[in-house]
């Protein structure tokens, strides 16, 4: 009886939901390359192939807000502009290489072979003519070179989470003031890349990103199928990783500080040295999810950085149900993917006789009620639905937390 | 018999209000001391100063043979140097198992990619055993802290802080709201903690005080009024008039 506890256990067995996870989805990645235009039956158009492959880079930048609000107790309003900024990064890269194809090619036909210089100066019109400028602005140095953007992608907004986290911690900002301060961040880094000299083209942001340099040859069908790929493996390898951070003592350490920082204080962990490897892994998380998005979407500009995209980020992973992983991924996926739906014009408009309910106008009204409803009434969000399935019982403790009051279901009893 | 603990002529003002004044204290390593006062007179602002979370105009408070001084460290890095600090409400995670909350506490480096990369082996699962035991809890390693009862909660954090096997331990009213039999459970742990370690008890309870058999400090507005034994003091024409009097 009181050895119980100490069962030797391994990750896997202590984690049944990873395995699940895994399988459920390798059989989708399967379900949907079968039904693919280019490896399969052409059921789904290349169109949705390329929604669905997005809502995966989404569902793993909300098991990285998971992490850092459900698991750590910090509401960041800022994860999406790091999201966007490994999209800028990719992108450039995507941009400069695709731009140069066609440079060359062009020049090539003048007869004699262009320098360097040539080739560097016409891709510089080509990219930077719509914001009335003709050379490469210094942020640009490292964008012929796929593994120095790749390398940014990570330490851009890596590096940023890890300035910004480490000034805001320190002075001990926490609750309210942190988010107001992370949404001020997203907000300043937006109205800055809206600027024509900002040298990321101003409110025209990076296009054509879905045309993989070298690979003109392939078509787009093929192209979303891989990307897809590379999305539900990223979000695979995603899910392994936060899962094997949240089972051990960091786990612990972290659910920890979200519920009493201060004793955590007097155990002798330092809270802002967590606080700050959180906040930065889940920024890199985030950034990675980004660079696997944009080249999906086609095209990134400094609207998809505005404050209002890391707050739906905030209300999937509550609809979803916090502190769970599989629930910020049902969150994400359950209502980007209602919300793409919605605003796309293919729902029906519902006549009430003296008005007309237009879901386009509506969804965010719609929206917005079901995030106050599931605080109010379902604080587990939709991850809670698989405890009711599962038939875990929650303790009814009248809404005070963990208590023992006579005659208070225990957590055990409830299990059994 | 050199002092663990020397705390040196501190003073704190918190907007004008002088909460400690000129306080001077010093423990060995191997002592349990007690101490108590009226509401005000300074003794959970003293826990605050030798626990980092408030930092003393003037002063000095130094740690350990080397007199470390503590007042530019961080609160983690005075828990670290050996200070365990119990809070007059029980502070346990809730959320958390009795044997998480023990793991947690245990020993062991504190920094994130250490902690990312610990796992738990065969020692520590004896140790946090061994340490359920000790406060009680053995039966109760899998539930959650949140259920225990108020005296149990008070036992965990008894344990957490003997898992982080500090060489001072602060204590803040530990008998309050217990029933007479947890009271007596929890002096027996505190006279066995002190032959180890240094123990200091902040307490409002006199029969509980007296149960503990030790040297007492009276701290009246700020600064030390009394020290010597429960009934030295209590015969303080001077302790009598601000404090045991007004009872």
């Amino acid at each position: 009886m009181t050895r119980q506890t100490f069962v030797e256990r391994s990750f896997l067995a202590k984690n049944p939901s990873v395995l699940w996870f895994i399988l459920i989805l390798a059989l989708f990645t399967l379900g949907v390359t079968v039904l693919s235009e280019a490896y399969g039956v052409a059921f789904l158009s290349t169109s949705f192939v390329k929604t669905l492959g997005k809502t995966l880079c989404l569902c793993l930048v909300a098991l990285a807000m998971d992490l850092i609000w459900g698991y750590a107790g910090i509401l960041s309003l800022g994860h999406m502009a790091f999201f966007a900024l490994g999209g800028y990064g990719l992108g450039m890269w995507l941009m400069y290489a695709r731009t140069e194809e066609i440079v060359v090619a062009a020049l090539a036909q003048g007869g004699l072979p262009a320098t360097p210089e040539e080739v560097r100066q016409g891709i510089a019109v080509q990219i930077f003519g719509v914001v009335g400028a003709s050379e490469f602005p210094p942020i640009w140095a490292f964008a012929h070179s796929f593994w120095a953007q790749m390398a940014l992608v990570v330490l851009v907004p890596g590096g940023l989470a890890l300035v910004f986290g480490w000034l805001a911690f320190r002075s001990r900002v926490t609750g309210v003031y942190l988010s107001i301060l992370t949404q001020a961040m997203t907000l300043a880094l937006a109205l800055y890349l809206f600027q024509n000299d900002s040298g990321l083209r101003g409110n025209n942001g990076l296009s054509g990103l879905q045309n993989l340099p070298g690979l003109g040859d392939v078509s787009q069908d093929a192209l979303s199928v891989w990307f897809f790929w590379a999305s539900a493996f990223a979000l695979g390898a995603g899910y392994v990783l936060l899962a094997w951070v949240v089972s051990g003592k960091f786990g612990s350490v972290i659910r920890a500080i979200r519920d009493d920082e201060q004793r955590v204080r007097f155990l002798g962990y330092s809270v802002e040295g967590y606080k700050l490897f959180v906040f930065t892994l889940t920024a890199v998380i985030a950034a990675i999810a980004g660079a696997l998005y944009y080249p999906q979407a086609g095209i990134i500009n400094p609207a998809e950085l505005a404050p209002i995209a890391s707050i739906y980020l905030a209300v999937w992973v509550a609809i979803g149900g916090r502190g769970r992983l599989y629930g910020a991924v049902i969150g994400a996926a359950f209502v980007s993917l209602l919300s793409s739906w919605f605003t796309g014009g293919r729902a029906p408009s519902v006549p009430l006789g003296f008005y007309t309910v237009n879901w386009v106008d509506w969804w965010l009204v719609l929206l917005g009620l079901s995030f106050v409803a599931v605080t109010l009434f379902a604080p587990k969000g939709m991850g809670g639905l698989f405890d009711l399935w599962a038939g875990v019982r929650s303790p009814d403790r009248k809404g005070a937390a963990l208590g023992p009051d006579d005659g208070a279901l225990m957590e055990r009893e409830a299990k059994e | 018999m050199t002092a663990l603990l020397e705390v040196s002529g501190v003073s704190v003002t918190f907007d004008g209000f002088r909460a400690i004044n000129n306080l001077s204290f010093s423990i060995g390593a191997q002592e349990l001391r007690a101490i108590i006062g009226p509401n005000g007179a300074g003794k959970t602002t003293f826990m605050d100063i030798v626990t980092g979370k408030t930092r003393p105009d003037a002063g000095t408070v130094t740690f350990g043979e080397r007199s470390v001084s503590l007042l530019s460290l961080s609160e983690a890095q005075i828990a670290r140097a050996g200070v365990g600090r119990k809070f007059q409400r029980p502070t346990v995670f809730e959320d958390q198992t009795v044997a998480e909350n023990l793991t947690m506490a245990l020993k062991a480096h504190r920094a994130p990619w250490r902690v990312l990369f610990w796992r738990e082996g065969a020692a520590d699962r004896d140790r946090v055993q061994a340490l359920a035991e000790e406060v009680g809890l053995a039966d109760a390693l899998s539930r959650k802290a949140g259920e225990l009862s108020h005296g149990q909660k008070q036992w965990l954090e008894i344990g957490m802080l003997l898992a982080q096997e500090p060489r001072l331990l602060l204590v803040d009213e530990p008998a309050a709201g217990m029933t007479l039999a947890e009271r007596e459970h929890t002096t027996r742990l505190l006279v066995e903690m002190a032959k180890t370690r240094a123990v200091v008890v902040v307490e409002h309870d006199m029969e509980f005080v007296r149960r503990l058999e030790c040297k007492v400090t009276v701290l009246h507005e700020g600064a030390v009024l009394a020290e010597g034994s429960l009934d030295h003091v209590t015969k303080n024409q001077q302790v009598i008039e601000v404090y045991l009097g007004r009872g």
